[in-house]
């Protein structure tokens, strides 16, 4: 069995680590900005990333339901190996759910998403100021836990290819 | 109470014409002035909570019709708190300068089939600009309604100056779409 994860996973995954890296940034930036066409222009830009990313990562848990990922090493400790499904499941619902309440946000907020404004979604609630602030914190509070979990996934991927000298990051398909 | 029907009847009968019915009163309750517009593709509605009209509508005489309407411009639900607060600034209405926008009509004709065109002069942030705006008449029991839309490009009128005149982000097109419901006489 292979010891890397097949091409599209592997380009679906630095695809989605790259727009969640610009999106998150953006996110923090533009929210504390005062009105102005450049924010409705980075919201856009926002949204249009954030549903690019659901769409990706569609593919991706498609991708994932369909192979098997690549084995961990059989010396892994039992409990390294049980973190690492944990958080890999999380890190595939997070990614879901954090566009998933972005683009609910913005509909109750009473702003439809139109992808790269061209492509209209539904709006999947009525506008409803409340639900917009609770869909608000709710988007804000899985972006911090998706942050922390991102930086453990890339922790431990570290610290197994560099202090433990094992091939991991060959496993997302750096390197030879 | 057969007696009143057969008055009734006959006082129908009799009248000159059917519909020599004049449109006086508005009823704002039953009447909505909304628009919408385009911000970076999206569609966002928005309308108006308070405005008064006074309009005299004969659909016999319509070329003697005549309609004035003030909108208090600080009833703006322009789609979010933000856009609303950010409307009442010097860029967007300037409403303590110009708390109200005003329509005067000056001309009507009919086209037939219950529509007519309304022409006349709106006023708003201090510049007057004359408008073709389609009416259709829905006549009613009790409550006629006085509906159309027609698009206004806020530039014409100021609206939304300086960084705001891109009209990439915030489209120079704003779609008016109203109904007035009246009563009369």
């Amino acid at each position: 069995m292979s010891l890397r994860y097949t091409a599209p996973a592997v380009v679906l995954h630095w695809l989605i680590a790259g727009l969640i890296f610009i999106a998150f940034p953006l996110g923090v930036y533009m929210s504390d900005l005062p009105l102005s066409p450049t924010r409705l222009q980075l919201y856009s830009y926002h949204k249009w990333i954030g549903i690019s990313v659901l769409l990706l990562v569609g593919l991706r848990i498609v991708w994932r339901l369909t192979h098997r990922p690549p084995a961990l090493p059989d010396d892994l400790p039992r409990w390294q190996r049980a973190a690492s499904h944990a958080v890999h499941g999380l890190l595939y619902l997070l990614i879901l759910a954090v566009p998933l309440t972005g683009w609910l946000m913005s509909s109750a907020k009473g702003f439809q998403t139109v992808w790269f404004g061209v492509l209209p979604l539904p709006d999947l609630v009525e506008k409803n100021r409340e639900l917009g602030q609770v869909l608000g914190n709710a988007h804000q509070f899985l972006n911090y836990l998706l942050l922390a979990l991102v930086i453990l996934h890339v922790v431990a991927a570290l610290k197994h290819h560099f202090h433990e000298r094992r091939p991991f990051l060959q496993r997302m398909g750096l390197g030879k | 109470m057969m007696l009143k029907s057969l008055t009734l009847l006959a006082a129908l009968t009799l009248a000159p014409a059917a519909h020599a019915i004049e449109y006086r009163s508005v009823v704002p309750a039953q009447s909505r002035i909304g628009f919408e517009f385009e911000q970076m593709g999206v569609k966002i509605p928005g309308h108006f909570r308070r405005f008064t009209a006074q309009m005299a509508f004969d659909p016999a005489k319509p070329q003697s019709a005549q309609a004035t309407l003030e909108i208090d411009l600080a009833s703006i639900d322009a789609g979010s708190p933000e856009a609303d607060e950010e409307s009442a600034g010097k860029l967007w209405f300037n409403r303590t300068a110009f708390p109200k926008a005003r329509f005067v009509s000056s001309q009507v004709r009919a086209l037939g089939n219950n529509r007519f065109e309304l022409r006349g002069t709106l006023m708003l942030k201090g510049k007057a600009r004359p408008m073709v705006i389609p009416v259709s008449f829905v006549p009613g029991k009790t409550t006629a309604f006085f509906d159309g839309s027609f698009v206004l490009k806020r530039l014409d009128f100021g609206i939304g100056e300086g960084m705001w005149a891109d009209v990439e982000t915030v489209a120079n097109e704003v779609t008016v779409k109203f109904r007035i419901a009246a009563t009369g006489k």
